[in-house]
């Protein structure tokens, strides 16, 4: 961490105007910049955010478009298909952004989701504590003996293929980690000043949880969800892998990637290129979360 | 140490309780049956047939049964094989999965808590970057792309092993490689990241200050003092990478083609087969709490710190 230069007492009264005091996020935004990875990941997934957004729309082709003619075809930009065909004749390239966009859509709405119901758990447990919070905590101590992929599955079964349901499904398995995060720091600040200033001043609890405990807490919280939402991607992608994730003609990264790996043996760029959009998606991801962990929290470097 | 265990798995009880309620009301609600595949039946016969199986009475009263059934282990017979138990069928599949799953474990602590301790002592130069690199990409990259793309590479263009197609009975080492290395690639990454984050704390403490002044070797320093310190949090571990092996292991029997239990999991929720379902997901929780139990007793011994209550 940088020194703040040093002000003789009266040196740093005569400049105190001149010196503009540095917030702790403008000190997390100046340790983040200098994290090169974490830049030039954003960079990239701005990109592929904007790929993924408007690519589908001026691409040549459409993503449900089928070629009769053209089943498995190689990549080639005879008839402007980059990264070749898929069994049903497809444009692997505008289903690649299309996968992406969906992929990229269930990470953010997911992890929404979670957080939602992370952050008030965790909040409303920390604050209130005694019975209720060893009630609600106990909760999710049993919801994590569970083995939650198998009741997502069941979920998906029971259900359908819904792609609002694989939001919300893949939301509420994710939210138990946030819960336990959020509570942590709710117990310690709790004791704080400024939340018995509040309560001196007569803000009923839900005052207090939302104006006072939930903006203290964002630096934890915004670390891991940017953690979250690779997470989340992955497991939409392991669902669709399994053929229980979006429906057809939509398709997803872990769907390409599924029929990449039916078809790896005579048309190895079915898989290439989804996997490798997959992993640069995650890289990027996991770079800026641990960029953000370091200049957010940096204690441990 | 015992009250503990015990008091442990009393508290297991009601957890197993609401995992067995929702997966079995979960599955009830589901629309179809496991008799629809067949030809059109008449409406007497497909009465007989839910008699038969007591589907016929009201849903609680099935769920009691099913509970009554559990105390004496009767898992009931498979709706979808009709010659077959759930035991059977579970029994024929579980082996396949455990092996799978304790050999990448096995794998991915031979190999993790090394790195993470190579990582650590050369704490941010070339070796640590390139090391924490790989666990990156280990973490990045999910098994159903390195899964498919070792077997195109190794199996496939270089044709050194063998791809998918593994018979009970048959487990050789040779088809049972890549599943396993496929299987263990993230656990390692995590693994590695775990031991680096303790070790380069531990390195930098008091006692190992204390041990290098007193002027033991090394060699002895990082082996009786820094190692057993460092390792610490994985024992924590276990519980969580014992569910993310079980969660893999889905993936990589369908990948693989190995006929073990997440491939019968998920062909018997395609196919509402109630008794397989209920039979794994009751496995497979009991299995989390039992690891779960067991990493608290370890980390018990490990660290004189911590006291059982």
């Amino acid at each position: 961490m940088s020194k703040a230069p040093f002000h003789s007492p009266s040196a740093a009264l005569m400049e105190k105007s001149a010196v503009i005091g540095r917030s702790l996020w403008a000190d997390a935004w100046a340790r983040l910049v200098r994290n090169k990875a974490a830049i030039i990941s954003m960079y990239v997934l701005l990109f592929l955010v904007i790929m993924a957004i408007f690519g589908p729309m001026l691409w040549v082709h459409k993503f449900d478009k089928i070629y009769i003619d053209r089943v498995l075809n190689a990549p080639s930009w005879a008839d402007m298909h980059p990264f070749g065909n898929d069994p049903q004749g497809r444009d692997l390239f505008v289903r690649l952004l299309h996968g992406l966009r969906i992929s990229l859509a269930v990470g953010v709405v997911a992890t929404s989701v979670s957080l939602t119901i992370g952050v008030l758990w965790g909040a409303t447990a920390g604050y209130l504590g005694g019975k209720i919070d060893q009630i609600m905590m106990r909760i999710v101590d049993i919801l994590y003996a569970l083995p939650f992929i198998f009741f997502v599955i069941i979920l998906m079964v029971v259900f359908g293929r819904n792609i609002i349901l694989i939001f919300v499904a893949i939301g509420a398995v994710e939210w138990l980690t946030m819960a336990r995060i959020v509570r942590g720091q709710t117990l310690s600040l709790r004791k704080k000043e400024f939340i018995e200033a509040a309560q001196a001043a007569g803000l009923t609890t839900f005052d207090i949880i939302s104006r006072h405990i939930v903006p203290n807490l964002l630096g934890p919280v915004v670390v891991y969800v940017t953690l979250t939402i690779p997470q989340v991607i992955l497991a939409e992608s392991f669902l669709s892998f399994l053929g229980l994730g979006v429906q057809e003609p939509m398709t997803s990264l872990g769907n390409l990637i599924s029929i990449g790996a039916k078809e790896m043996e005579i048309a190895p760029w079915l898989l290439i290129f989804p996997a490798a959009t997959m992993m640069i998606a995650l890289f990027c991801l996991n770079f800026i979360g641990d960029g953000l962990r370091d200049a957010i929290d940096p204690k441990d470097r | 140490m015992l009250s503990f265990s015990i008091k442990r798995l009393l508290v297991a009880i009601p957890t197993m309780l609401i995992i067995i309620a929702m997966a079995f009301f979960l599955m009830r609600a589901a629309p179809g049956s496991p008799f629809d595949s067949e030809r059109a039946m008449s409406a007497e016969i497909r009465q007989l047939i839910m008699a038969h199986y007591g589907f016929d009475k009201p849903l609680f009263v099935q769920f009691l049964d099913y509970l009554n059934g559990l105390l004496r282990f009767d898992l009931g017979p498979s709706l979808v094989y009709k010659d077959q138990s759930v035991i059977e069928i579970v029994s024929s599949g579980f082996p396949v999965s455990i092996v799978l799953g304790l050999s990448a474990l096995t794998l991915a602590l031979m190999v993790g808590v090394p790195l993470g301790l190579a990582a650590a002592l050369n704490h941010n130069n070339a070796t640590d970057y390139s090391i924490m690199a790989i666990a990156m990409a280990g973490i990045c990259i999910p098994t159903f792309v390195t899964g498919p793309l070792l077997s195109l590479v190794i199996g496939v263009y270089l044709g050194w092993l063998p791809t998918a197609g593994l018979e009970l009975g048959k487990m050789t080492v040779a088809t049972m490689l890549l599943p396993v290395v496929t299987l263990s690639l993230p656990q390692i990454a995590i693994i590695s990241r775990m031991v680096r984050a303790s070790a380069i704390e531990v390195l930098n403490s008091n006692f190992v200050r204390t041990a290098r002044a007193k002027g033991l070797p090394e060699v002895t320093v990082l082996t009786r003092h820094a190692l057993r310190a460092s390792i610490l949090p994985l024992v924590s571990y276990i519980g969580p990478a014992c569910a993310a092996l079980i969660t893999g292991s889905v993936v990589i029997e369908n990948v693989f083609q190995l006929p073990g239990i997440g491939r019968n999991f998920i062909t018997s929720a395609l196919q509402r087969d109630y008794p397989v379902v209920m039979a794994v997901v009751i496995l497979y929780a009991s299995l989390i709490i039992i690891m779960n139990l067991i990493a608290d007793l370890f980390y018990a011994i490990l660290d004189p710190k911590v006291t059982l209550e």
